[in-house]
């Protein structure tokens, strides 16, 4: 039951095989099992959870269930959620309990799904490895002495370890892409502005955006069905109508036109992950697809140009957080520009403090042009590579992460090398277009261990429906995207038969 | 070009965070490697390119003026901070939002 897909679980529950308050405790039970190992969860609440299960079952029997009625959902600490902890990963909000619904949150309230749980991150979405968050690091369930990636660690490892039906995740440089590459699951971070910003606590504010994390495409169009749609209340929402994106799973992929940008493929990509890459390209041009090589020439360039304007743009977000009014306080301080000075030393952690400084330098007076100016003129650039992309393919492939997941503790004190981990993602988040990444198949690391490794999906504007039919067809002739890791035997060897 | 001890510090005060000695020369050793990968844009010719600041064209909404919150002066109050002088919890229950003073 618990690698069940959402379609399968709601027949279930609609056929009264099975009860949302029995499918919740199953998925308790395994969260009281595994999650003091994994810390997938920051946030419990068995009484709220089991009394939205009791809600959704009412539901059913009174015939008016939604397609996500009674399914348990792993919530990303981001969201805020009435009355539940909210802390993005921080010591700054460590106390602090949500006063209002996120949009995503009312939109599965109103759905009947049933909210498991907070999941652990990045402290503000800020890190690849989820190593910065103020609770602890997560473990990767394929193996427990390495990251998740991240920032959407806990969504990851909950997802990966079936510690929940499905997840959501938040993506601004790829921290949905990056997490489901390193643990082996389906995420899709949308088109920016499909998904509604509000109540997602803000890291960059023109690159945010929200998205499933779950075991299959068919699994994440579900989900975009309730998650996606126009919300007034977020400046950027797109106002575009209901979209089905189930609509178009089951279409053949005869004629589709993938580009491969050769800068994916360069230097710097681990062999063993550029290995499963190709086989699940060959698979593509199986199922009748025509290869084409492409470029993508501004691709380096997109980290430098994120870590001037995602920083830039937290420095300002997160200026909130100034000790007055909620959040950390210092304990002791001179006057008012000392509790300041201390509340923000004490309740942000090192990486966050680092892109405060970073975003505040190449802000200030007489650097704007050099830094801020030229980040935001080569973001257009790297916008007009995907373009012109699109005018000879109909969907990008490539690798999701540079490498399969690493040791804890690798790059923790390497910002740099840890940055190059969103390598092949920022860019899609600079141009605002969708992009997934997929289970493809296993690599082995130096030390014999087989870990997952996630194909990428990018998207021309608003094609999510068509990503997700192209990952779901790939799904009808693999099943990379079926198999779970043992946490009872994690660090394992390759599961049987996929060598 | 390069950092020095009193950027660091420069700004750390602009954006209100607090750095100690020693913190200030481990910070500039890591924000020093991450100017450096920044610096890559320099190399690039951006004349006449228009800067992006947004995927999408969109133009700002606007909503007809009325009121469209409502009262979550309960759910907030959760949230009020204590001033930490013994007398402050009591003053929260009875619905006071104490905030330290602001105005020097």
């Amino acid at each position: 039951m618990i690698n069940s897909s959402l379609k399968q679980l709601g027949d279930m529950l609609q056929a009264k095989k099975i009860s949302s308050v029995e499918l919740t405790q199953t998925f308790l039970d395994r969260i009281k099992l595994y999650n003091p190992s994994i810390n997938a969860y920051i946030a419990l609440d068995e009484v709220k959870t089991l009394a939205q299960a009791k809600v959704a079952d009412a539901r059913f029997s009174a015939g008016n269930a939604a397609p996500l009625t009674g399914i348990p959902i792993a919530q990303k600490d981001i969201f805020c959620a009435k009355g539940w902890p909210t802390t993005c990963g921080s010591k700054m909000l460590a106390n602090f309990i949500a006063p209002y619904d996120a949009h995503v949150i009312t939109q599965f309230d109103s759905a009947g799904a049933v909210n498991l749980g907070k999941t652990n991150m990045d402290e503000f979405a800020m890190g690849s490895s989820n190593e910065t968050s103020y609770f602890g690091g997560v473990k990767n369930p394929w193996s427990f002495d390495r990251v998740p990636g991240g920032s959407s660690g806990g969504s990851a490892a909950a997802v990966a370890a079936r510690l929940c039906a499905a997840a959501t995740g938040t993506d601004t440089g790829g921290s949905i892409r990056q997490p489901a590459s390193l643990c082996g699951f389906t995420g899709l971070k949308p088109t920016y502005g499909v998904v509604s910003r509000f109540g997602m606590i803000a890291f960059a504010s023109s690159l945010d955006q929200a998205g499933p994390m779950a075991k299959s495409a068919e699994d994440c169009a579900l989900m975009m069905n309730v998650m996606a749609g126009f919300d007034e209340r977020d400046s950027t929402s797109l106002n575009r109508g209901k979209e089905d994106y189930t609509r178009s799973l089951n279409l053949p992929l005869a004629g589709l036109k993938i580009g491969l940008p050769k800068e994916f493929f360069a230097e710097g990509l681990d062999a063993s992950v550029g290995k499963v890459i190709e086989t699940a390209i060959a698979e593509y041009k199986k199922l009748g697809a025509e290869i084409i090589e492409i470029s993508l020439p501004n691709t380096g360039l997109s980290i430098p140009v994120y870590y001037v304007l995602a920083p830039a743009e937290a420095s300002s977000n997160l200026s909130r957080y100034d000790g007055v009014r909620y959040g950390h306080r210092a304990a002791e301080y001179t006057d008012l520009m000392d509790m300041y000075n201390k509340s923000r030393a004490e309740g942000f952690g090192a990486e966050v403090k680092r892109r405060i400084l970073i975003g505040t330098y190449v802000l200030s007076a007489g650097y704007y042009d050099a830094y801020y100016l030229k980040a935001q003129q080569i973001r257009r650039l790297i916008a007009q590579d995907f373009v012109e992309a699109f005018k000879q393919c109909d969907v990008i492939m490539g690798p999701a992460a540079p490498s399969t997941a690493f040791k804890s503790g690798e790059k923790v004190d390497d910002p740099v090398a840890m940055y190059l981990q969103d390598i092949y993602t920022i860019s899609t988040n600079l141009a605002g277009l969708p992009g997934m990444s997929i289970p493809a198949g296993f690599a082995q690391s130096d030390d014999g261990v087989s870990l997952p490794v996630g194909l990428q999906i990018i998207g021309n504007y608003f094609d999510e429906a068509r990503m997700l039919n192209i990952a779901h067809q790939y799904q009808q002739v693999t099943d990379w995207h079926t198999i779970m890791p043992n946490l009872d035997k994690p660090n394992l060897e390759m599961p049987e038969g996929k060598v | 070009m390069a950092l020095s001890i009193e950027d660091i510090k420069k700004v750390a005060h602009l954006a209100r965070i607090e750095v100690s000695e020693s913190d200030a020369v481990a910070t500039l050793a890591k924000l020093t490697g991450i100017l450096g990968l920044i610096e890559q844009m320099q190399a690039v010719d951006t004349t006449g390119i228009e800067p992006m600041s947004h995927s999408q064209d969109l133009s700002q909404r606007l909503r007809e003026d009325v009121v469209t919150k409502t009262n979550l002066r309960d759910e907030f109050q959760k949230n009020a901070p204590l001033l930490g002088n013994g007398s402050s919890e009591l003053a929260v229950s009875a619905g006071l939002y104490l905030v330290p003073k602001v105005i020097e």
